[in-house]
């Protein structure tokens, strides 16, 4: 059995990540918490921190508050302000490659460059979720009916990926082949960039909250179903009229969060009861993480070395799995 | 139709506000804010400019429509209440209620329909009621250029007569007949400034059906009593509550024909007939209905009608059902669950009430007479 460091933050853990192999926990009430080795605590937004993701370049975690700042919060707790937006929330932040960082607010994608200059790119409707794709400095929004892909740095008006209904999240795919978005339906909408081929991925019962790329981007893994619903994107036409994977299926709770391990074919996927589970993808053989908890699993990550798990629940609940034990 | 879920104590009521710019909802607001009442509330607003208080709890969101993609055009949430209503409640105990705030030309139908429509929204909160404001004196003017001030009176479960001190008494008269001729199942209060005591408005429970009915068994009649609250929130006047009375017999069975039906459409009393009311009413009543005849019956007609449909409520009487079944619908969403058990002394009937607009009451009360449980003995 693995051993559990646990912690109670007594709030909502918005997203559990690692930084130079050090556990840190974005907390709704605004909090950043460094619990290893001294128990740190970053007092990030007033008000409370609404979104919180890892920078994929760069070692360090970008925050977003109802304050309207946006924080680049580093392993050493350092805190660094990108942006300030005035009495807005801010509702999703991410990384680029070359020290780009975007975040959106109202009907606004912002994108601040490497160099610190700041750009706003206005939308019809409001931006529900900003990614970058893995080369270049290209950037896309999820919004209502649709998605859109620009590149900041020129002001060109963004290329328009249009399919009915709500986009609330968006990602690239990580050979930059696939946008893919999560919609308020229960459902995911993919395109192929090359072409603008749709790719419906539909039969969930119900939202989709979370979702992980597999190693070397071979599945896209996701929440909302009694089961993680793995889609195959290794195929030059993604998942299209292809079955997807359903691991650890649970008959009585759904998956709230999931991560993929960073190097193996395989993952840890959390539940409604707080449970987590490490599955393999080639044989579907699951190893019990953590029975259970008072409250739903809300965010996984793993370390580099895919050695160790952290994660945050709904209730505060939080804690470091070590896989090893 | 789904079961109501019950509601659980980690539910955060929600007051929807609505009315057109210049009927009062901003000073309303602000007595909610400032008022000494113990209470934290959250208020979602459209602009932060028009409230002059500085409150962490006042988020500021973009009125954001959208068309849920299942081929229904009727079921639109706001996106941006999903959105903030998610943010606000990840963290338990921050506050007591919440208040969304509309624009003056806001539909009040995606508002609510968010809070049924939505997953993560109902499972954390519960709508509690729907308050319109009503200028009473450019309320003429408003229904003649807008359907948006029609729709919100018609929608609403309390109507604030507002101004009342700017309008003569006939006036208001007539005003308070129109309000009544778009929606007579509203609770009505006359107010000036805005002034009320906050306990008529917040914590109604009015989408909670079985609080409602439990409060006041003669919710679904007609009501023509008016609350008047002129004299404002502290006054120590002993106010008159004594409204949804029973309305005059013309729906009073004889008790050997508890089949018999009657659809009270037509409108009584003090009710205005104005070209410019374009929703109406149909009131419904009949003895014991068959389970088997009523859910197909009111599923296909909310999915064929729903658009037509702004809101529906009933209390239904099933053959060999012991409790009370309570329904409710906005558009094609309809609810329903069982109540509690009739009392001995209570009639069993049911009764059904529909607002909304291009209703043909002649057919309502045929299809609804079909689903009685028993057929009409002959004479």
């Amino acid at each position: 059995m693995p051993s559990i460091a646990s912690y109670d933050f007594g709030d909502f853990v918005e997203t559990a990540v690692f930084l130079k192999d050090q556990a840190v926990f974005a907390v709704a009430d605004g909090t950043v918490r460094f619990p290893a080795g001294g128990d740190r605590t970053v007092e990030a937004h007033a008000g409370g921190l609404l979104t919180a993701r890892l920078d994929r370049y760069a070692p360090r975690l970008l925050t977003g508050g109802e304050d309207g700042r946006v924080l680049a919060i580093a392993a050493d707790g350092a805190v660094e302000e990108l942006a300030s937006i005035g009495r807005k929330w801010i509702d999703a932040v991410a990384g680029g490659p070359k020290n780009t960082v975007g975040f959106a607010s109202g009907k606004t994608a912002y994108v601040r460059l490497g160099a610190g200059e700041l750009k706003e790119i206005r939308h019809e409707r409001t931006v529900e979720d900003i990614a970058f794709a893995p080369k270049g400095v290209r950037a896309a929004t999820a919004h209502y009916d649709g998605a859109s892909m620009f590149f900041p740095a020129t002001g060109a008006a963004p290329a328009a990926l249009e399919w009915k209904g709500a986009h609330l999240g968006v990602d690239f795919s990580p050979d930059g082949r696939f946008l893919v978005t999560t919609m308020q339906e229960n459902a995911l909408h993919g395109w192929r960039i090359e072409d603008g081929k749709h790719m419906r991925m539909t039969g969930y019962p119900s939202k989709v909250k979370d979702w992980s790329w597999s190693a070397k981007g071979k599945f896209l893994a996701t929440s909302g179903a009694p089961a993680a619903i793995l889609w195959p994107f290794s195929g030059k036409d993604g998942p299209m009229g292809k079955a997807p994977l359903e691991l650890g299926t649970r008959g009585d709770t759904m998956v709230t969060a999931v991560a993929c391990h960073p190097a193996e074919d395989m993952m840890a996927i959390g539940y409604g009861d707080g449970m987590v589970l490490a599955v393999r993808f080639a044989d579907a053989k699951e190893a019990l993480l953590r029975r259970g908890g008072a409250s739903p699993v809300r965010t996984l990550a793993w370390d580099a070395k895919g050695e160790r798990l952290a994660f945050g629940s709904e209730g505060g609940e939080a804690g470091i799995i070590d896989i090893a034990g | 139709m789904s079961d109501t879920p019950s509601v659980t104590p980690d539910q955060i009521p929600v007051t929807v506000l609505t009315g057109y710019l210049g009927s009062g909802k901003t000073t309303l607001l602000n007595r909610i804010l400032s008022e000494d009442h113990g209470k934290r509330y959250a208020v979602i607003v459209n602009e932060f400019g028009e409230i002059g208080i500085d409150n962490d709890l006042i988020v500021e969101s973009d009125e954001e429509i959208y068309e849920m993609n299942n081929g229904c055009v009727c079921c639109t949430v706001r996106g941006d209440l999903v959105r903030v209503v998610e943010g606000l409640t990840r963290r338990k105990g921050r506050f007591d209620a919440i208040i969304v705030e509309t624009t003056g030309l806001a539909d009040p139908v995606p508002v609510a329909q968010t809070f049924f429509m939505d997953e993560d929204v109902r499972s954390k909160t519960q709508l509690d009621a729907v308050i319109a404001l009503v200028d009473a004196k450019h309320l003429p003017l408003r229904l003649k250029d807008s359907r948006e001030a029609e729709d919100q009176i018609a929608f609403a479960d309390v109507v604030l007569l507002n101004k009342t001190d700017l309008v003569t008494p006939d006036e208001l008269a007539a005003v308070e007949a129109t309000v009544r001729a778009i929606n007579p199942y509203a609770v009505i209060h006359r107010t000036e400034r805005a002034g009320i005591d906050l306990k008529r408005v917040l914590g109604q429970g009015a989408f909670d059906l079985k609080r409602v009915l439990d409060a006041d068994p003669e919710f679904l009649t007609e009501a023509e009593h008016v609350h008047d609250e002129t004299c404002g929130p502290d006054c120590g006047h002993d106010h008159d509550h004594g409204h949804h009375h029973h309305h005059g017999d013309e729906h009073e069975h004889s008790g050997h024909d508890h089949a018999g039906h009657d659809h009270g459409h037509h409108h009584h009393g003090k009710v205005a007939e104005l070209h410019d009311v374009t929703v109406t009413s149909v009131s419904l009543r009949g003895a014991t209905l068959d389970p088997k005849k009523f859910f197909p019956w009111i599923q296909a007609l909310t999915q064929e009608q729903g658009p037509n449909i702004l809101r529906l409520k009933g209390i239904i009487a099933f053959e060999d059902d012991p409790e009370r079944y309570v329904v409710q619908g906005v558009h094609m969403i309809v609810e329903g669950d069982h109540q509690r058990p009739w009392r001995d002394d209570e009639k069993r009937e049911s009764r059904l009430v529909f607002i909304g607009r291009n209703l043909d009451a002649d057919e309502l009360s045929a299809e609804f007479e079909a689903c009685s449980a028993r057929q009409r003995a002959d004479a």
